[in-house]
């Protein structure tokens, strides 16, 4: 009989993330958010949820957002994973987003911030930026709540636009 | 979340071969938004999950002359952006662009979608009675929160919404699935997948726990260009519906409709054609008065619970509206 404690088999995962190769021995019920946080120390993707509908927990799976909480960590076998430590300008400086979320006062606490950004990031890459009601449908998977929707769609109306 | 085993086969031949040989409880695991989401929260505990989702076999889109074929494993956002499905399905495309958010929709499969499960919030609860979760501990439903739940389709033990969209869609288009078992392939219509909860609340569709969905063939039909999915939330976006249509006409020279197709969404325990809606519009100029009727005709035998019956007038007004763009499309 296995305890909750003993997983009943383990997988062997390689992938990238943010670039650098990573090889993982896991218990198949670990999310990608909880092996990013606990075990590689990347606490920037944050836990609003746990249940895949705030997006604080956003992160880039092959170029394409995805929420950790979500994820099976063992489905990242092969894959490229990029979270918001990747996250900066050509020379080390803000990425542009990030200097307009700056710029627009587009947080208050911050927490769904590194979310919003990953979000915004593929949003702008999809193209789905043609105006504010296209920006907000496709960010309506990342909640803040502060509100600070009004920046938010302006942060990345502005970095859409460079 | 309990323990289990897991295996990734590389191919539908291994999947089926895994099914075969499966111990009690394994459960064929793709995106995981729902399961993974549901194992979370201790409300499914499979023994042993097969992973499909990126088998090569399963993906793919592509239009014969006949039939529109998507693979099980697509993900929802590769339909909506889709360039043949957006102006030939209209309805489909925009009922996998209402549902979710983009996250959620690459990660999703479309076969994953189809047998997603309901959003009762006593369902998602494992310390709740609840007959689909833990048959005869009772349903929470009837004395607790009951605006989300079924119009049509309850009974006396569960009146779980489906909460889909997409299967809206493909049902009034009259799509099928493809199935492979250890016990061969078949071929069932999207109107006999979903079954109502009846005496047995736990079974909500009819495939067996080996078969595997490889495709959804979905007819071509000119009322793919005149159709339209609408979809009433709590709030503009990312939300489930509160009352959802697809509807597609076809309209002659004479401005007649000569075909008809709706069905409805969020208001049922699975999803729901609404045949005698369809035909009151059929042989007859399309007017607001007609639509209105058909969105009267497809909520005729509601049964509201304590606290929905107003979604009974926001289903027929979904319904009505849903006919007028349709219409406006098809003669386009
Ligand atoms: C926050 C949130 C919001 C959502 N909003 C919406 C919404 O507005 N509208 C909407 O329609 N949906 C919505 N969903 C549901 C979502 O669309 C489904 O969870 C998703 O489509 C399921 O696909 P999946 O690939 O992740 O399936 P999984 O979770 O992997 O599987 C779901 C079920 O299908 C079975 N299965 C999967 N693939 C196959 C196959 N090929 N053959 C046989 N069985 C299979 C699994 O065993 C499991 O029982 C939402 C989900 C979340 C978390
Ligand atoms: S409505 Fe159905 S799913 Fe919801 S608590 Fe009642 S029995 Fe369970
Ligand atoms: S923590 Fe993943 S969506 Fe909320
Ligand atoms: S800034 Fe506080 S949640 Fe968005």
């Amino acid at each position: 009989m296995s305890t909750n404690d003993v997983p009943a088999t383990t997988v062997d995962v390689t992938c990238t993330v943010n670039g650098e190769p990573v090889q993982l021995r896991l218990d198949p019920r670990e999310s990608l958010l909880d092996v990013l946080r606990e075990r590689l120390a990347l606490t920037g993707t944050k836990k609003g949820c746990d249940q895949g509908h705030c997006g604080a927990c956003t992160v880039h799976l092959d170029g394409r957002r995805v929420v950790s909480c979500l994820t099976p960590a063992v489905q990242v076998d092969g894959l490229q994973v990029h979270t918001i430590e990747s996250v900066t300008g050509p020379d080390g400086e803000l990425h542009p987003l990030q200097q307009a979320f700056v710029d627009n006062d587009a947080l208050q606490c911050g927490y769904c911030t590194p979310g919003q950004i990953m979000s915004g990031l593929a949003c702008i890459a999809e193209g789905h930026t043609a105006d504010d009601d296209e920006i907000r449908e496709y960010l309506s998977g990342n909640v803040c709540r502060c509100g600070a929707y009004v920046g938010i769609v302006a942060a990345v109306r502005q970095a859409a636009q460079r | 979340m309990k323990p289990f085993a897991y295996t990734a086969p590389s191919s539908v031949d291994a999947v089926v071969e895994a099914l075969r040989v499966a111990q009690p409880g394994t459960k064929i695991l793709a995106g995981g938004t729902t399961l993974y989401d549901l194992m979370k929260l201790g409300v499914e505990a499979p023994s042993a999950v097969i992973d499909v989702h990126r088998l090569p076999e399963l993906t793919g889109i592509s239009v014969t002359d006949s039939e529109l074929v998507l693979g099980a494993g697509v993900r929802m956002a590769d339909v909506s952006d889709h360039p043949v499905i957006r102006p030939s399905y209209t309805a489909l495309a925009e009922s996998i662009w209402r549902a979710a958010s983009q996250q959620l929709r690459n990660m999703a499969t479309l076969g994953g979608n189809l047998l997603q499960r309901t959003r009762c919030g006593y369902f998602r609860d494992a310390d709740m009675p609840c007959n689909k979760r833990n048959p005869g501990s009772g349903c929470a439903a009837m004395e607790g929160v009951d605006r989300p739940h079924a119009l049509l389709g309850a009974s006396s033990l569960c009146s779980a919404t489906y909460a889909g969209d997409f299967a809206i869609a493909l049902l009034a288009f009259d799509a099928v699935v493809d199935v492979v078992g250890p016990r061969g392939e078949r071929s069932i219509p999207l109107a006999e997948l979903h079954v109502e909860p009846g005496e047995d609340p736990r079974r909500e569709h009819v495939l067996d726990v080996d078969e595997l969905i490889v495709r959804i063939r979905v007819p071509l039909t000119e009322a793919g260009r005149g159709s339209t999915y609408l979809k009433i939330r709590d709030r503009e976006s990312y939300a489930f519906a509160l009352a959802s249509a697809a509807v597609g006409l076809v309209i002659d020279g004479a401005g007649i409709v000569t075909e008809s197709r709706i069905a409805l969404g969020g208001v049922a325990t699975r999803p729901w054609r609404a045949v005698e809606a369809e035909q009151s519009l059929l042989g007859q100029p399309l007017t607001a008065a007609a639509a209105r009727r058909a969105g009267e005709i497809a909520f005729a035998a509601a049964r509201p619970g304590r606290t929905n019956e107003f979604r009974i007038e926001l289903g027929i007004r979904t319904v009505a509206d849903a006919v007028r763009t349709a219409g406006e499309r098809a003669v386009r």
